[in-house]
């Protein structure tokens, strides 16, 4: 299992694959990968093409979300807060939604160090994560899966550090 | 007139020819800085600033202990730290297994109390950056981790009417000072907590819950006065830090600061094929997280240890958590506890990234010192073993003899002196 998990994280494409087709598979696939990961350190560099953009759509095209990190850099080793500002593909911003996060390391097979939450909506679309930390250096994603009336779909952000 | 002009061409050809030396020469000073400069990429010099002491920053806040910088409490944590009296031999202290002059550890692969421990000694300076103590994490701040073993029976062994009886005898005015007024002490046994010892739990079971928190309030702030003493022990810069500063600086090295080749080498292995850095990473060389990396298990049985997956639930139920009554932090300042994964097969035999400094002055390592020399953990690193439960995150890195040795060689830069006050207290 080990193996044929780090072949497929090893491909140089999963994640990228992620953000290219933007499909709900890959959304929900991509976190079980992460997490049956464990144990295959890849320590090869990041595919050059990915996109580390902070405003994003979700695979399905259900959502349009943009990430408000606290700085321009995001530091490692330190607990953060971020605001997620969620809409609707035409523009409604989203306040009642049910959001999951997740994430972790695609080339090192590891999830995210702590166990972060959309703690409250703060009104216009926008939500408060908490509980956000990167305890290394490189390419992480982090993912939104949100349940609302307009649908559930799933967010892939690409950060690096 | 005619003379003159080959006199003239002779002196400018010895000009031209002086010029050229110098510039020849200067070139070659300028070649030798920049392939000072050179050997580091933009990135590397990032990653390698970032490793440096220089990149500390300033001692975090700890605000579930709202004396962590109080001098007279730190004053009287290092009282307490070196007091053998605080153990049910009179024999013990945390300066017993945390030694002062050997990095605040004891160079055992199990540390021995009153009895023998299943753990490694971690050393403390520094420590005070790290959201999590213990290899497991079992305890969110300084003083929460201090209070762990005065009261393991196989540690300290003490308990907590033991303790208040102490204070109030021997550190009365000290105590009340900083922390008010101590309880009653009339009608306690001398010997009560909640400890593995039937007769001594059941001896405080019978004291009624509201001088329970008063005794333990007493208790807490026992830890809290260690963890202020301990808050002040820090690391001067090793040779790794001052290579790197005249590195940065393009400044030639010095003899304090000069890399031989191996130890170079060794850097480059540590932040490039290594991956050393991954997770020994920031000033203090740990991510302050926790990883399986297939640490085999010791050679004398030991009870089962599920390392990180059955400390953070010890961490969150501890009633000296940042959360709990004991604690001085507000709702919004435990963090790192409200977010701490708690559950998943990561977690398992995950422990403790340590910091890497002076990590050649303590052998043996590991979390129950199963590797005996930091050859032996650089070649377990290489290979990669299986965990013996839950997955090891490592894969196998193949060094060469010769890598192996310059990444030891390396390990070896990171020694240099500790900060703070080191030595046990005058007069005791």
């Amino acid at each position: 299992m080990r193996n044929v998990a780090c072949t497929i994280a090893g491909s140089k494409s999963p994640a990228v694959r992620i953000n290219r087709r933007r499909s709900t598979q890959l959304g929900t696939m991509m976190l079980p990968a992460v997490g049956l990961l464990t144990g295959c350190m890849l320590f090869t560099r990041p595919p050059a093409d990915i996109d580390y953009a902070r405003t994003r759509s979700s695979a399905s095209g259900v959502y349009h979300a943009t990430i408000h990190p606290d700085g321009d850099s995001i530091p490692q080793g330190r607990l953060q807060r971020w605001t997620l500002h969620l809409e609707t593909a035409d523009g409604t911003p989203v306040d009642r939604a049910r959001i999951e996060v997740g994430g972790g390391m695609p080339q090192h097979g590891h999830g995210l160090p702590t166990r972060p939450r959309v703690t409250r909506p703060l009104g216009a679309g926008n939500h408060l994560v908490e509980g956000l930390k990167f305890n290394m250096g490189g390419w992480w994603v982090v993912t939104f899966r949100v349940e609302s009336a307009a649908g559930t779909d799933s967010l892939v952000f690409n950060v690096k550090l | 007139m005619n003379r003159s002009r080959p006199l003239r061409q002779r002196h400018l050809f010895l000009s031209l020819l002086g010029l050229l030396t110098f510039l020849a020469s200067s070139g070659a000073a300028v070649r030798g800085r920049s392939a000072s400069t050179d050997r580091w990429s933009e990135q590397e010099r990032a990653l390698l600033r970032s490793l440096t002491l220089s990149s500390l920053g300033p001692l975090p806040a700890d605000p579930s202990n709202r004396y962590a910088d109080d001098s007279l409490a730190a004053r009287l944590g290092r009282r307490l730290f070196f007091d053998e009296r605080l153990s049910s031999t009179g024999t013990v202290s945390c300066a017993s297994c945390h030694m002062p002059d050997r990095q605040f550890q004891d160079d055992r692969a199990l540390a021995h109390g009153v009895g023998l421990t299943s753990r490694r000694t971690m050393p403390i300076a520094g420590t005070a950056y790290s959201p999590w103590q213990f290899w497991d994490g079992r305890a969110d701040s300084q003083w929460a981790q201090a209070l762990g073993p005065l009261e393991s029976a196989v540690e300290h062994g003490g308990d907590r009417t033991q303790y208040l009886h102490l204070i109030a005898s021997d550190y009365r005015r000290e105590y009340e000072l900083i922390f008010g007024r101590l309880p009653r002490l009339d009608g306690l046994p001398a010997h009560a907590g909640p400890v593995a010892d039937s007769v001594r739990a059941v001896a405080w079971r019978r004291i009624a819950p509201v001088r329970q928190e008063d005794i333990t309030r007493v208790y807490a702030n026992i830890g809290k006065a260690i963890a202020a003493y301990e808050r002040r022990l820090g690391f001067a810069p090793s040779r790794f830090d001052q290579y790197v500063a005249a590195e940065l600086a393009g400044e030639r090295p010095t003899a304090a600061s000069a890399f031989s080749a191996d130890e170079e080498a060794g850097l480059r292995l540590f932040i490039g094929k290594a991956r050393c850095a991954n997770c020994h990473n920031g000033a203090l060389l740990t991510d302050n997280s926790f990883h399986n990396t297939g640490v085999g298990l010791p050679g004398v049985a030991l009870p089962p240890d599920r390392g990180r997956a059955t400390g953070v639930r010890q961490a969150l139920a501890s009633e000296f958590a940042c959360t709990g009554r004991y604690s001085d932090a507000g709702p919004d300042d435990c963090a790192e506890l409200r977010f701490a994964t708690v559950d998943g097969e990561e977690l398992v035999r995950a422990y403790k990234t340590p910091s890497l400094r002076n990590v050649a002055e303590r052998a043996p390592y590991m979390h129950a010192g199963q590797i005996a020399t930091l050859e032996d953990v650089v070649d377990h690193y290489s290979r990669a073993p299986e965990a013996p439960a839950g997955h090891s995150e490592l894969q196998p890195l193949r060094l060469t003899t010769m890598e192996r040795s310059q990444l030891v060689a390396f390990l070896r830069t990171l020694s240099g002196p500790l900060v703070g006050p080191l030595a046990p207290p005058a007069g005791r």
